[in-house]
């Protein structure tokens, strides 16, 4: 992807970070969105901005993407600040998801050769970024339609495209996937893989744990306008307490030998957890494999029934639940359809 | 992996981008209409069935005000209907406003570096060329059915002006209805407003004939002062308004949109700078 050099603000190599957020700061009347927030992304990765619905993680990407002024704390994006130059900031930045839309009526060709000459490419140019950007972004069969009759997989893969024509430094992602079925859920994060790989730094908000989880080299979670934690996704998991063994008893009566056989390999200041009406006994453990044999092969030593043992990392869900103290938005068994962003079940599948 | 030269271009002036963006939004907001005709359709449909109704319907029973110079109704009546087509536009400016900023294509144009003025301006002219269209079409009909203008070609065409000049003072309620209302379900029920609004004018009936207290607050309406100016340069005056208001409807017709634009430009603009808050 070639990077598109501009003769004002020097692009800044120095720094390994494409976004760096200090202590943001946004009310809204008595509502603080953004209240002390932080955030450091490093170039060239996916960033996962995680957080329930209200959490502030819309207000951060407008304040970062130059829609919102700040109140508050100071903020660049490839090395540009966005209060002193947001047009500078524009040059190098896409913005897609829930708030950023393409146009309905036209077709998709016809809407990124106007967002082209709109990005000062001048009409050839604008055509031939239009007509390459459909082919990698898979468009091609549907160039020529209407993109109010696309599906939603469709539609966000074209305000992708949109997004990317002048090859930014730092991509904005807004939610990619709500509303969209598995399908075209797999379409964004494929493209959002293929734009990672082109070396684009992605920050990528989502109220979908897995989603942060298969995407993101590393997690910020946002809640109250303030980030609480920032790590890997494995590390956040660690942070409640890594992997566990768990062991679910056939007989309520066994489960006191059980417990027993866990204690004795579980972490030295962690005692086995017990769920009596579950019939079930948990412990973190450190040597996973070492730990599941033991167990395995004292209670069957016991002539203890299991109904079923196994090793259990925890979900970013956990994770969630530990550091809020509440869930994380809605459920992937339900996910929260948009109005207006077209369910991808019920618009007509066009492309081949 | 581009094979796009992508770099910006030759360096320009503000005023070459804040122009050539403009004009890239009048161009995207015109092939709407291309691709949906049936939006200029649907636009035109009130006025035109209103002036079939009128002209047909009740046009044989009406005796124009100030008829005795031989004029129709039709001949009154045109140019009300070409102010209330003129009129009715700043409904479609809020709708079109407001369904793109619910849609976040506006949010779009502004994370781009492209002139933020554009959004507004282009906006505007678009609406003036849409306008010239609409009055072709309903001129058309009105030459179809008789209608025929009395004044000179000069007149004619400074009662085409005094049309376009409301049109355009209008732009600016409509934008900024449309960056207020909060969807474009809410910008339909602005023809709540707008009916009522034009019927309480000289555009129908003479002010004269109405109850005292509403006949003032019609002949003050903006759109009468238009109307009835451009009933005296087409060349059908009506008589029987004896006061101020209608003694200067030439004057108030440039004054009243110059006084609105006044005060909705500001607040449209303010409204705009403001979604950055």
């Amino acid at each position: 992807m070639s990077t598109p050099t501009t003769p004002h603000a020097p692009h800044a190599q120095h720094t390994p970070y494409s976004v760096r957020a200090e202590g943001l700061r946004k009310r809204y009347g008595d509502k603080r969105a953004l209240d002390g927030f932080d955030l450091a992304v490093r170039a060239g990765t996916v960033h996962g901005l995680l957080g329930p619905n209200g959490a502030g993680k819309t207000t951060a990407v407008r304040v970062l993407a130059t829609l919102v002024r700040l109140d508050g704390g100071s903020a660049t994006v490839a090395g540009i600040d966005v209060a002193a130059d947001p047009r500078g900031v524009r040059r190098r930045i896409g913005l897609a998801g829930q708030y950023a839309a393409v146009d309905e009526i036209l077709s998709g060709r016809q809407n990124l050769e106007m967002f082209g000459r709109l990005f000062h490419l001048g009409g050839r140019r604008a055509r031939l970024r239009a007509a390459e950007l459909l082919e990698r972004f898979d468009l091609v069969a549907a160039a020529d339609l209407t993109a109010g009759d696309y599906s939603g997989g469709m539609r966000r893969r074209l305000d992708l495209a949109a997004s990317m024509i002048l090859a930014p430094d730092v991509l904005f992602l807004d939610e990619p996937t709500t509303g969209l079925d598995p399908r075209g859920r797999g379409e964004v994060w494929d493209s959002v893989r293929a734009l990672v790989a082109g070396g684009t730094t992605v920050l990528l908000t989502t109220q979908y744990l897995d989603e942060a989880d298969k995407l993101a080299s590393r997690i910020t979670v946002i809640d109250q306008g303030r980030a609480i934690a920032d790590d890997t996704p494995d590390g956040l998991k660690s942070t409640v307490g890594g992997d566990r063994l768990e062991v679910v008893a056939a007989d309520p009566a066994d489960l006191a030998a059980v417990t027993e056989a866990v204690a004795r390999v579980a972490d030295a200041d962690a005692a086995p957890e017990r769920d009596m009406a579950e019939r079930r006994v948990h412990a973190p453990v450190t040597d996973r494999v070492a730990a599941l044999t033991e167990v395995a092969r004292a209670l069957q030593d016991q002539g203890v029934t299991v109904e079923d043992i196994g090793l259990r990392r925890p979900s970013l869900d956990d994770v969630f639940l530990r550091l809020t103290g509440h869930g994380a938005g809605p459920s992937r068994t339900e996910p929260a359809s948009e109005p207006g962003t077209g369910g991808g079940t019920e618009a007509v599948e066009v492309a081949a | 992996m581009s094979t796009v030269d992508l770099s910006a271009g030759p360096v320009r002036g503000r005023f070459h981008w804040a122009v050539a963006d403009c004009l890239n939004v009048v161009r995207r907001d015109l092939t709407h209409y291309r691709r949906r005709p049936s939006y200029i359709a649907w636009q035109l449909g009130f006025p035109i069935i209103s002036v079939l109704l009128y002209g047909y319907v009740f046009g044989g029973a009406m005796k124009p005000p100030g008829g005795e110079g031989g004029g129709s109704y039709l001949d009154f009546l045109m140019p009300g209907m070409f102010v209330m087509t003129m009129a009715f536009g700043f409904m479609n400016t809020a709708t079109t406003v407001v369904s793109d900023a619910s849609k976040g294509v506006i949010d779009r144009f502004r994370s781009m570096p492209m002139a933020p003025s554009a959004v507004v301006a282009g906006r505007g002219v678009t609406d003036l060329v849409v306008a010239c269209a609409e009055l072709t079409i309903l001129v058309a009909t009105a030459l179809v059915m008789g209608w025929r203008s009395n004044g000179g070609f000069g007149a004619t065409v400074g009662a085409f002006g005094l049309l376009l000049l409301l049109r355009f003072s209008l732009i600016w309620v409509g934008v900024w209805l449309g960056l207020l209302l909060p969807s474009p379900e809410a910008a339909g029920s602005l023809f709540a407003v707008a009916f009522p609004f034009t019927m309480i004018s000289s555009i129908f009936v003479p002010p004269a004939t109405m109850p005292g207290w509403l006949g003032t607050i019609a002949a003050w309406n903006p759109i009468s002062s238009t109307g009835t100016a451009a009933r005296d340069l087409f060349g059908y005056p009506m008589p029987g308004g004896t006061g101020w208001i209608e003694q200067h409807a030439g004057l108030m017709a440039l004054l009243w949109p110059l006084a609105i634009t006044a005060v909705f430009l500001p607040l449209a603009v303010r409204r705009f700078q403001n979604l950055s808050r």
